[in-house]
């Protein structure tokens, strides 16, 4: 999983142009291969997500550039794709995928997705139990969306995806979002489970057609959620059944499933 | 001339200030464009068609780029002014995209930016500068005069974006978000409401159009 663990003590440095912003960046989380972090585009008053892939030093640099360069834009590229197809990503606002030279990496600033993850919702309400059933439902129908238009997000786990409140506007989000604890108002039981399913983190999504590699997606949110929300985990059906009535291949894919079950996540068994 | 507008873009060098004026009922673009084909120093703007820009995000997402890769040494065309005018397109041809955004001798909109690269360039020098060779009407640089400037058709066309955002002839207008894209097509700013939510009315279709641009944008071919 990329971008989710916390970040570390020691800072890696913003690329340029970004060091003398103010206010300064700020980090969200950290993955294996980029930093996440939350910023502002032209202006203090528009938020945005800024994922820099910085370079890594034990790589040769020629070879160093040419995967930073290709992951971002093959990123930016599928984002762009989902977007013009009306699937919910945020869409790219710009990117320098060749940074400034002398190991500063790369990056790409995304539009900034007001809510939380799905996985803060669903642990949240996992200790009172039901009642995730519609956002069980809009889950089956976003990945139907994105499979229809022939993108396989190669991560789909609950944290890679935000439950968006439907009142938030996308211009002017101030609230700091990742607040534990004591920032947080009361809300109704029904209030939190408002809103529209965004999908993020594209880092290792593929554009497919193939049955195969969605069928493989949908095995691998099934088995994050068992693994995070083994509560809920009979309320991944529901995910399945409204996948199934989503577009018009997903049925197909829902047996493939099945096959991809029985054998785990790889196909090929040689090697 | 208080038309001309000098602001600094976020995460920029602030001495590299950004001059922007815009004018409508442009009666001398041959002219203007005849300064660039010779390279008349004196003349390095980025001299844009208002037409086809949809919103003050849109131009300035441009500026931001041209500026990242003159900053970085990178520019792939004469300087960054033109090089603003070729971070419009969507392509990497620089020839085209000037053509496309570039102002154009029956251009009646135009849209003038200047970087500050050297301390000489100050906002009295450039709107002098403008006042005396641009013979239009100044207007101001805002979201809301150039949604009046605006030629959403033909800015769906440059971008190839037939269906996005509603509206348009394209087949896949239709497949987008089932609940209310069929109303809203043609491209005036409309009503205002819900921003954001599920229905899609004027400016919220121009929202996903203008979302839509700067990943084309940014992407540059690299589609």
């Amino acid at each position: 999983m990329e971008l989710t663990n916390p970040a570390p003590p020691q800072p890696t440095p913003l690329p340029p142009p970004f060091t003398h912003a103010s206010p300064p960046p700020t980090l969200l989380t950290q993955g294996a291969e980029a930093l996440l972090y939350r910023t502002h585009f032209l202006s203090p008053s528009h938020p945005c997500a800024l994922k820099h892939r910085p370079a890594k030093p034990y790589r040769h640099p020629i070879l160093d550039k040419r995967l930073t360069k290709h992951r971002i834009l093959s990123e930016a590229r599928t984002l762009v794709k989902c977007r013009r197809e009306g699937v919910s990503v945020p869409g790219v606002l710009a990117l320098d995928a060749e940074g400034s030279g002398n190991g500063s990496g790369g990056w790409m600033m995304m539009e900034w997705v007001e809510g939380r993850t799905v996985r803060e919702v669903v642990v949240e309400k996992g200790k009172s139990g039901e009642g995730l059933e519609g956002l069980m439902g809009k889950i089956g129908r976003a990945v139907g969306r994105m499979h229809e238009v022939g993108v396989v997000h190669g991560d789909l786990t609950t944290s890679n995806m935000m439950l968006r409140p439907w009142s938030a506007s996308v211009q002017n989000g101030t609230r700091v979002m990742n607040g534990d604890g004591d920032g947080e108002e009361a809300r109704t039981v029904g209030e939190i489970l408002e809103g529209e399913i965004v999908l993020i983190d594209f880092g290792l999504a593929v554009q497919s057609l193939q049955d195969e590699d969605k069928a493989v997606d949908l095995y691998v949110l099934e088995r994050a959620f068992g693994s995070t929300h083994p509560e809920a985990e009979e309320g991944f059906q529901e995910v399945l059944r409204v996948y199934g009535e989503s577009y018009k291949g997903a049925k197909v894919v829902l047996k493939r499933l099945e096959d991809v079950r029985m054998r785990g996540r790889k196909r090929s068994m040689l090697g | 001339m208080a038309s001309l507008q000098t602001l600094s873009l976020a995460h920029l060098p602030p001495d590299l200030a950004v001059h922007i004026a815009l004018y409508t009922d442009l009666q001398n673009a041959p002219f203007l464009r005849d300064q660039l084909l010779q390279g008349n120093p004196d003349f390095e703007y980025a001299l844009i068609d208002a037409s086809v820009i949809i919103s003050t995000t849109h131009v300035l997402a441009a500026v931001f780029r041209a500026a990242n890769d003159y900053l970085n040494g990178r520019l792939k065309s004469r300087n960054v002014h033109s090089e603003i005018v070729f971070s419009l397109g969507a392509n990497n041809n620089i020839a085209q995209s000037l053509r496309t955004f570039g102002i154009g001798p029956t251009s009646t909109t135009l849209l003038a930016i200047k970087l500050a690269t050297t301390p000489a360039i100050t906002p009295s020098t450039v709107s002098a500068h403008l006042a005396s060779s641009v013979k239009g009407t100044a207007v101001a640089f805002s979201d809301a005069t150039l949604a009046t400037t605006a030629d959403v058709g033909k800015i769906r066309k440059v971008y190839k974006l037939g269906g996005v955002g509603g509206g348009g002839g394209d087949p896949k207008g239709k497949r987008r978000r089932k609940d209310g894209s069929e109303e809203g097509s043609g491209g005036g700013g409309g009503g205002g409401g819900g921003v954001g939510t599920a229905g899609l009315d004027g400016e919220g279709e121009r929202r996903e159009l203008e979302v839509a641009i700067l990943g084309l944008m940014a992407l540059r071919g690299a589609v």
